[in-house]
């Protein structure tokens, strides 16, 4: 009898390995390869929306330029004349802004490292629900198509800014972009939030259910709390965007009020009266501030992992990056109408929005002051990664400090709308969040494909990229200051803005130069993934544990038992001991020569975490 | 600028060399052995990279300041209002506040990767924290954040504060692609009311003028400039008609969002006029202009409106040599109701009305 029950369970355990090519590479389950999934898709979107805004910036740059060589591509949005049409200039702002923001820096970076860090370093087998995680891929993957395919509608894809403010967005009479292209739209990213929602829950739940042996909270990494802080941020916000979405449906299809009042439009009044603009601006804001958090977060939390590996140093302050981060999504909540200082707003709550902001800008400096005390006596190692998590805190610096500008209303008066806001927020979301990506892509690399990137190409496409991200988005900010407002398709009808040609063609130069830089990257990506030299288990000798699977981790990601964790994460060049890391499954008990008094004592309770009795099946 | 646009095409000319090098090397080795690399060995590329972050910071800085002083004669000209020199007066506070805090915190970031580089002789310094120091800079940030918010908010209350009672009152409309505004005329000095039902392009009324109210009689518009009195308060009352618009006179430091169905407001106080503006900046040619700075459709970048800032005596006079909407357009005093239709017609010449009248009829008849 039980010969039979165990040839059965063998047999069945033979079967889950062969899953055939659909279930193991596109409709799989495993939390790797939608990873990849997510990586990938994210690469392409970031492509599409970088060679958008290489459009736009040839028209700001060059307004004079002969763009026909654009019409097989563009086709009639390039007029016969040459000229880009102003309606498109506008699609191309809003898709560009849509792009970067959900699908690549939240999809293509909470997506992938999320999904690919978050069993590996609690130490599971996978998230908790492999289907969920699996839906959640195939809807955004769907949400993808269709907001590609709106790019190709007669009408063009929606216009109206990527904040898509009614009633430019509620009314096809306004902007051709409003009709079928914002319904598309709509439908993309109501789509799209059903994606981030089926991820994020998977990724809480996960975390608080499926961690290894020992894994408590104060010895999980702090790319795990940072992806933790994201998904409650995401799970609490998303919502919100999905009733304004809706209300805004039910504006456009069947004639509610809700956002719509006084509109006199083609020669006529509508009769839509008692609803609010404003409104809408409130609840879109309610996701749009914390979105900037999801954005950044990840990326932090990669570049704690990569500067402390890197710098062969414990990350400077792990308590205080904690609660610095649960701050900061605390406040998310409530800055939010700091984008909103000049709608007419009752100006009291200007003020009160105004103090909070800058509240918030107190947690980010602590952050920025951390992660340099940590580089401050390391042992560094300028590996590509690190390279590029110096650069993201260097911008998110940069960035972050215009904020307190901005954040303030009495100076916001002049500033807002202007191309200071669009500097500000290129440095300290935009650049920031994507080199944050970049570093975890050349960091995790080995791990997910069992290969090493090209260091040298490494080495030159971040030098290409930290200078041509200055020159790009430094210069902005004087255009700001002299007040050139953005979304503007040519300034030149204005004598006030009619300066800065040169700066603002020499913008574009660099531009186009600095996303030349990136099919470095892209190439370095492909050749590694078939050519590139194999990787050994650890190459960056870290302590987290998913440097303890083999190179090339299977499904359920530890061919045995799931090691116990002991130690936090950052035991690097620990006094006593003879190498300079201690991965977090070594007891105590081995290292006495490195023990810290207070850890003498844990000693006695590794035998307690030992026999924690855990169910690591999947349940499938 | 040529020079640069050069230096930096070089430069990226000598990194594609590079690249293509590289890339060559690689593919040769495509079909060679592939060893498991041991990346434990940290080669003479480190060095390179740590002192690159500190040239690439040092160039940075003379980049920084080169370029802010070669920007800043296109800045805009000192605020033509006494608010926007006082908002004018606290960026630039908050501007070098955070400049040290720039060239601080990125000297320190771009310093210690070549003073810690990696010595495979040294061992980093085991510093997992120090409470006093989180401390310090939790609460220095704390302390520079109160004030700038302390005085932020004292010059916003100030500036959002209710307009003074003889401020002069002015409307403003946007509307796509277009700023109109419209004065309370000089005999009642009220703006009549409006509604947005009332709006009608085709027979002119693209204000929505409300002729049952005895105020608009003498009010009078505007599609191309608006004109202002210098010294004197003035209340802009903002509206739109179709989507939103944000009112935005770069010199004023004024900004207000235009929105349909929720009337905003803006006050400010012109003390520079139009000619003083010529001599200082020594550009007969100068005007103040009004810009749009909400995305608001196709030729959001064309919404441009004249700002003329006047004497005020020459501002009153300017007003009173205004025609009133009504007299420009005689045929809307048949909207007027009986009883003040006497009223009415005193900005009406007879000769008009009646013609008026008698076109309308025949439109009708058609
Ligand atoms: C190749 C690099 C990039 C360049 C040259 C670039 C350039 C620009 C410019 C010039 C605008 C303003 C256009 C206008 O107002 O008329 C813009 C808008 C925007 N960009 Fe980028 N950008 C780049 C990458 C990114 C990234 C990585 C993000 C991710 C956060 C991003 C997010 C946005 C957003 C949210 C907007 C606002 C869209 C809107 O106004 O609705 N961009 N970009
Ligand atoms: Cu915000
Ligand atoms: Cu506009």
């Amino acid at each position: 009898m039980a010969t039979v029950a165990a040839a059965h369970s063998d047999h069945a355990h033979d079967e889950h390995h062969d899953l055939g090519f659909i279930r193991s590479y596109i409709f799989s389950e495993d939390h790797k390869v939608i990873a990849k999934q997510y990586l990938i898709s994210g690469i392409i979107w970031a492509i599409i929306g970088g060679l958008m805004s290489l459009v736009f910036r040839l028209q700001l740059g060059f307004p004079d330029m002969d763009l026909s060589w654009l019409k097989p591509i563009l086709g009639e949005w390039v007029n016969e004349s040459g000229k880009l049409d102003a309606n498109f200039y506008l699609a191309l702002v809003t898709m560009h802004g849509t792009i970067m923001v959900f699908f690549v820096l939240t999809a293509g970076l909470s997506g992938t490292f999320s999904n690919f860090l978050i069993p590996l370093q609690i130490g599971a087998r996978d998230m908790a629900s492999g289907f969920m995680n699996m839906l959640s891929y195939w809807f955004f993957f769907i949400s993808s198509v269709i907001m590609f395919w709106s790019i190709f509608i007669e009408t063009g894809p929606a216009g109206g800014g990527w904040v898509i403010y009614p009633p430019l967005s509620a009314l096809a009479e306004a902007n051709p972009g409003s009709g079928t292209g914002m319904t598309l739209w709509l439908v993309s990213m109501a789509l799209f939030i059903v994606s981030s929602l089926l991820g994020g829950i998977n990724y809480v739940t996960t975390v608080i259910n499926l961690r290894t042996k020992g894994m408590t909270f104060d010895k999980m990494p702090l790319t795990i709390w940072a992806f933790t802080f994201t998904a409650i941020l995401g799970i609490l916000s998303f919502p919100v965007l999905l009733s304004a979405a809706l209300l805004l449906i039910f504006d456009r299809s069947f004639g509610t009020s809700f956002y719509l009042s006084d509109i006199y439009i083609n020669g006529q009044a509508l009769p839509n009266q008692g609803g609010s603009p404003i409104l809408f601006q409130h609840l879109f804001w309610f996701l749009g501030h914390p979105e900037v958090y999801i954005v950044i977060l990840p990326a932090l939390g990669l570049t704690s992992e990569i500067i402390a590996t890197n710098s062969r140093k414990p990350i400077f302050g792990y308590k205080a990056m904690i609660f610095s981060m649960a701050g900061i999504m605390f406040l998310a909540f409530i800055v939010w109408a700091h984008h909103m200082f000049m709608t007419g707003m009752n100006p009291f709550l200007g003020s009160v929005f105004m103090l909070l902001t800058l509240i918030i800008a107190v947690p980010s400096a602590v952050k920025a002051f951390n992660y340099i005390t940590t580089l401050w006596k390391g042992n560094i190692v300028f590996t590509p990664a690190m390279l590029f998590a110096i650069g993201l805190v260097s911008f998110f610096v940069s960035g972050g400090l215009t904020g307190i500008i901005l954040g303030n209303s009495a100076l916001d008066i002049q500033l807002h709308d202007t191309y200071f806001v669009v500097a500000h927020f290129h440095l300290v979301m935009g650049s920031a969040a994507f080199f944050g990506m970049i570093a975890g892509v050349y960091h995790w690399f080995p791990k997910m494909f069992g290969k090493m990137m090209n260091k040298t190409l490494g080495y030159v496409h971040f030098w290409a990229s930290i200078i041509g991200v200055y020159l790009v988005f430094f210069p902005m900010h004087y255009i700001g200051i002299a007040g050139f407002p953005r979304r503007y398709y040519q300034w030149s009808g204005f004598e006030a803005f009619n300066t800065y040609a040169d700066l603002n063609a020499f913008i574009s130069v660099a531009a186009i130069l600095t996303f030349g830089a990136q099919l470095i990257f892209v190439f370095n990506f492909i050749y590694s993934i078939f050519w590139g030299k194999k990787a050994s288990a650890n190459p960056w000798k870290s302590n987290t544990l998913e440097w303890t699977t083999p190179v090339n981790p299977g499904h359920g990601n530890w061919p045995g038992e799931i090691p116990t964790v002991y130690r936090w994460p950052y035991d690097y060049s620990k006094p006593g001991s003879e190498s300079d890391f201690i991965p977090q499954n070594i007891p105590f008990s081995a290292t006495p020569e490195s023990n810290l008094p207070e850890e003498n004592e844990l000693i006695e309770e590794e035998k307690d975490i030992e026999n924690i009795e855990y169910n690591y099946n999947i349940p499938d | 600028m040529t020079l640069i646009i050069g230096i930096l095409a070089l430069l990226f000319l000598v990194l594609t060399v590079l690249v293509i090098g590289k890339t060559q090397d690689l593919l040769k080795s495509v079909k060679g052995v592939k060893e498991v690399e041991d990346d434990s060995e940290v080669d003479g590329a480190n060095d390179w990279n740590a002192l690159g972050l500190m040239v690439f910071w040092v160039l940075s800085v003379v980049g920084v300041v080169w370029s802010f002083l070669d920007a800043k004669k296109d800045f805009l000209p000192e605020a033509s209002s006494p608010h926007g020199r006082e908002t004018d007066y606290w960026f630039w506070v908050s501007m070098a506040v955070i400049t040290v805090a720039f060239f601080i915190v990125n000297t320190l970031l771009f310093y210690f990767p070549l003073r810690y580089k990696y010595n495979k002789n040294r061992k980093a310094t085991f510093y997992p924290h120090n409470n006093k120091l989180e401390v310090i800079w939790t609460v220095i940030p704390a302390l520079v954040m109160a004030g700038l918010v302390f005085t932020g908010l004292r010059v916003w209350n100030r500036v959002m504060d209710d307009a003074p009672e003889d401020a002069e009152v002015i409307e403003i409309m946007g509307r796509q692609f277009a700023w109109a505004v419209r004065y309370p005329g000089v005999d009642d000095n009220e703006l009549g009311n409006y509604d947005y039902r009332l709006m009608d392009d085709a027979a002119g009324n693209n204000f929505g003028i409300d002729f049952t109210d005895p105020n608009s009689f003498d009010d009078f518009t505007n599609g191309t400039e608006m004109h202002i009195p210098k010294g004197k308060p003035v209340l802009l009352k903002i509206r739109a008609r179709d989507v939103l618009h944000s009112v935005f006179i770069p010199h004023m430091r004024v900004k207000m969002d235009a929105v349909p169905g929720m009337p905003t407001k803006f006050w400010f106080v012109a003390d520079k006029s139009t000619e003083d503006m010529r001599a200082e900046l020594n550009n007969p040619d100068f005007n103040y202009e009004i810009a749009c700075t909400e995305i608001c459709g196709r030729s959001h970048f064309g919404m441009k409106l004249l700002l003329v800032v006047d004497e005020p005596e020459e501002y009153e006079a300017w007003k009173k040599e205004q025609q009133p909407f009504l007299s420009l357009n005689p045929g809307f005093v048949e909207k007027v109701p009986d009883n003040l239709k006497a009223r009415a017609l005193k900005y009406v010449e007879t000769e008009d009305a009646e013609v008026a009248m008698v076109t309308e009829e025949v439109e009708v008849v058609e």
